[in-house]
């Protein structure tokens, strides 16, 4: 093989393989993960207290709380709260079922985030009423990304 | 069996919430991870927690890969009877775990 031809068909794979990355990227859609939840029904964009870091160092594991404000009665109480992170290559991060036996709607756990982006909590409450909220992370070291991206 | 560790304060007063602290040892492997030999490691995590206080469940949590390894979970729970408090977890090869501590309501 001659060293031109060597340059241009490894310049060629090697673009294949960042077209392949880039792929990965964009975060997933997660609006079907999001309706499957609701079944359509309206969302509230408020009454969820998320605390997550702006920046987090190492996306394996991130501190995030999740407070809704309920009375958490029989009548009106959280049923269940859900986690997405869009550019996971799994999106649903965990689902946690509360009733009016657990007295506060307050969750603390820690979560792992393949990069930068943005953190979807969606609680559903007594009466199919759902609220929603999304916050913005800055993920300097991504968890199981290089893996991540070798994989679909 | 899974080993973790659950904390709960050892009193609290009738009508008062108090934490409920769950530590689960576990490595939560994605199945995106590849050992020395490159050889994928093979998913494992613990997908399942439920959390009962004096035999009513008060927290039943589904998990993934998208929690961070050796799972922590902390909720609130309010007092209203002295009772046990009791965690059972499993993973999605069937190893199970069971953590347990008493609450005294005053």
């Amino acid at each position: 093989m001659k060293r031109r031809d060597f340059l241009v068909a490894s310049g060629a794979a090697l673009a294949a393989l960042k077209a392949r990355a880039q792929q990965f990227q964009p975060g997933q859609d997660i609006t079907p993960f999001i309706e499957k939840v609701t079944g359509g029904a309206a969302i509230e964009r408020s009454g969820i207290e998320v605390e997550l870091p702006q920046i987090a160092e190492n996306g394996n594991s991130v501190p995030l709380r999740i407070k809704v404000p309920s009375p958490m009665t029989a009548a009106d109480h959280v049923s269940a709260i859900h986690v997405f992170a869009e550019r996971n290559p799994r999106p649903l991060v965990a689902v946690f079922h509360l009733g009016p036996q657990t007295g506060r709607a307050e969750i603390d756990t820690r979560v792992r985030l393949a990069g930068t982006q943005k953190v979807t909590v969606l609680a559903a409450l007594s009466g199919n009423r759902f609220r929603m909220a999304q916050v913005e992370v800055l993920v300097t070291s991504a968890a199981c990304l290089d893996e991540a991206s070798m994989s679909t | 069996m899974i080993v973790g560790r659950l904390q709960v304060p050892p009193t609290a007063r009738r009508g008062e919430a108090f934490q409920v602290r769950i530590l689960i040892q576990h490595a939560m492997e994605t199945g995106y991870r590849r050992d020395m030999d490159g050889r994928a490691i093979a998913l494992n995590v613990v997908d399942s927690v439920v959390c009962r206080y004096a035999g009513r469940e008060i927290l039943r949590a589904q998990l993934g890969t998208g929690i961070a390894a050796n799972p922590y979970i902390a909720f609130q729970a309010v007092a209203d009877a002295s009772g046990e408090i009791e965690v059972e977890f499993r993973d999605d090869r069937g190893e199970q775990g069971r953590l347990s501590a008493t609450l005294t309501v005053t």
